[in-house]
């Protein structure tokens, strides 16, 4: 047991189970913004046909998870397990995904945090012997979740400059237990959920950077590593805003992050593009890890990643009812191995 | 540190590093526009008043619907969020930002039926406004008709 423990949030998967494949899909202003060439499939009409938002995101997930299979040469019924959830109430596009899919589904909830959540649980069922692939999917959708969190789309509001914009986009990976394939999941971190009383929903990044920064911390002291063990660390979607604090909080702890440190929200659009602070929503990390980070992975410019997605766990009625925003940042450690 | 000192710490950092609203500027789009939509308005009126002969309360009303016709207008062809988001209170406080208020969630829920969606979400930006405004006319007009009657 206590092998595979580094310590109370972290664990090891000697097993290494690899990433097999993995897919993107992307709205389009996702696609007119830097990371516009890593993605496989970018829809130019967000309703992508359906009739309403919700089944537009249902849509892009279930797609995203065939495509993903697809590109591993497999089959739905190939698959043991499919995690996954998304934003909106009763984590509907995973749950109305799994149904058209009909792969043994677990749905999760980590808000924005989701994609490094499913990556962890299923890494951690693939090093306990207990699927053979597992696919790890979310989603968000721009239109979704504005009708649920904020305002009806055509009213005419300002956000303020703290504000970040729900990525239209769903990842998947597929994970495997076979050595097969050079990507590597070799430890995770479980996050704890952290509230230093932030309520300002207009600045989620403020809520969020501190949740990140005790995983970061706790990842570093459970496995005795060094931050210069990684060639990268990612946070999830904690925007421009975020960023500059959860550096700063850093470096109160001692860690100077340097170079090596990004955040999807603020990587997946330009400043020019107008949306405030950045991306944000499950698909912001997903479509950037399922996209960008593991093609420079697979093309030897990273060789190991830390993913550390971030999520805000409130919802409207919290917030309406003068609640903080509680946090969570789950980290996952990714390294290029040699395979067979 | 105990844990509020560590919050009150956290929240000096948030206050430090998270970017300001461009006041000045914001201010001068919301006075050009908002202005803009009165002189409208006024234009609106006179037209009503000269051209069409009506009375002052008639002009008035005229000068209202037009607004709201224009505002809807706008809201279903997707452009006045846009101007929304340029101006800011500009576009929001006239007339014109409650009929956007109304239309767009109006649009927004016709997807969840014309009674369970369209009706029930009407007014979910603009009920307040309407709670809050009719019963603060009904406070005042009672307390005008009171001080009437005291005054003699």
């Amino acid at each position: 047991m206590q092998a595979k423990r580094y310590g109370r949030q972290s664990y090891a998967l000697p097993s290494k189970p690899r990433v097999c494949s993995f897919a993107s899909t992307a709205g389009k202003k996702e696609g007119e913004g830097p990371l516009q060439n890593s993605f496989d499939v970018v829809v130019q009409d967000d309703t992508l046909g359906e009739k309403s938002w919700e089944k537009a995101e249902t849509r892009m997930l279930s797609d995203t998870v065939s495509l993903c299979l697809r590109k591993a040469g497999l089959r739905e019924e190939d698959v043991d397990l499919f995690l996954g959830g998304d934003l909106l109430n009763q984590i509907v596009s995973a749950g109305f995904a799994a149904r058209g899919l009909q792969i043994p589904f677990l749905g999760l909830y980590g808000a924005c945090s989701t994609m490094a959540e499913s990556l962890l649980l299923g890494s951690l069922l693939l090093d306990g012997g207990f699927a053979k692939r597992v696919v790890c999917a979310t989603s968000s959708h721009f239109s979704t979740a504005e009708r649920q969190y904020r305002f009806p789309l055509e009213l005419g509001n300002q956000r303020p400059p703290s504000a970040q914009w729900t990525v239209t986009g769903a990842g998947a990976t597929l994970l495997t237990c076979e050595p097969t394939h050079p990507i590597a999941v070799e430890a995770v971190t479980v996050g704890k959920v952290i509230d230093l009383k932030q309520n300002d929903e207009n600045n989620m990044g403020a809520a969020m950077a501190p949740a990140a920064a005790d995983t970061l911390l706790a990842h570093l002291r459970e496995t005795g590593r060094r931050l210069e063990q990684y060639d990268r660390i990612v946070t999830g979607d904690l925007g421009r805003v975020g960023y500059r604090l959860f550096r700063e909080l850093c470096k109160q702890e001692g860690l100077e992050l340097g170079d090596r440190y990004t955040d999807c929200g603020c990587d997946i659009f330009a400043p020019e593009q107008g949306l405030q602070a950045g991306g944000s929503g499950c698909g912001c990390s997903a479509v950037t890890l399922n996209g960008h980070l593991f093609q420079q992975m697979l093309a030897g410019n990273i060789r190991r990643l830390l993913f550390m997605a971030t999520g805000a766990l409130l919802s409207p009625t919290t917030t309406l009812q003068g609640e903080s925003i509680p946090s969570i940042a789950h980290a996952v450690s990714l390294e290029v191995v040699p395979c067979c | 540190m105990n844990d509020q000192q560590r919050q009150q710490n956290y929240d000096d950092m948030v206050k430090r590093l998270s970017p300001k609203s461009e006041k000045p500027f914001s201010l001068l789009k919301a006075f050009v526009v908002g202005g803009l939509i009165c002189t409208l308005g006024q234009g609106f009126k006179d037209l009503a008043l000269q051209v069409l002969r009506l009375d002052q309360e008639g002009a008035s009303l005229f000068c209202s619907f037009c607004l709201i016709f224009l505002s809807a207008l706008l809201t279903g062809l997707g452009v006045y969020d846009r101007l929304g988001k340029f101006a800011g209170a500009g576009s929001i406080v006239p007339i014109t930002g409650f009929a956007n208020s109304i239309v767009s969630p109006a649009m927004e829920f016709k997807r969840e039926g014309f009674v369970t969606g369209v009706g029930a979400k009407m007014f979910v930006v603009a009920g307040p406004v309407l709670v809050y405004g009719i019963s603060t006319s009904v406070a005042v007009g009672l307390l005008y008709y009171v001080l009437g009657l005291l005054g003699g």
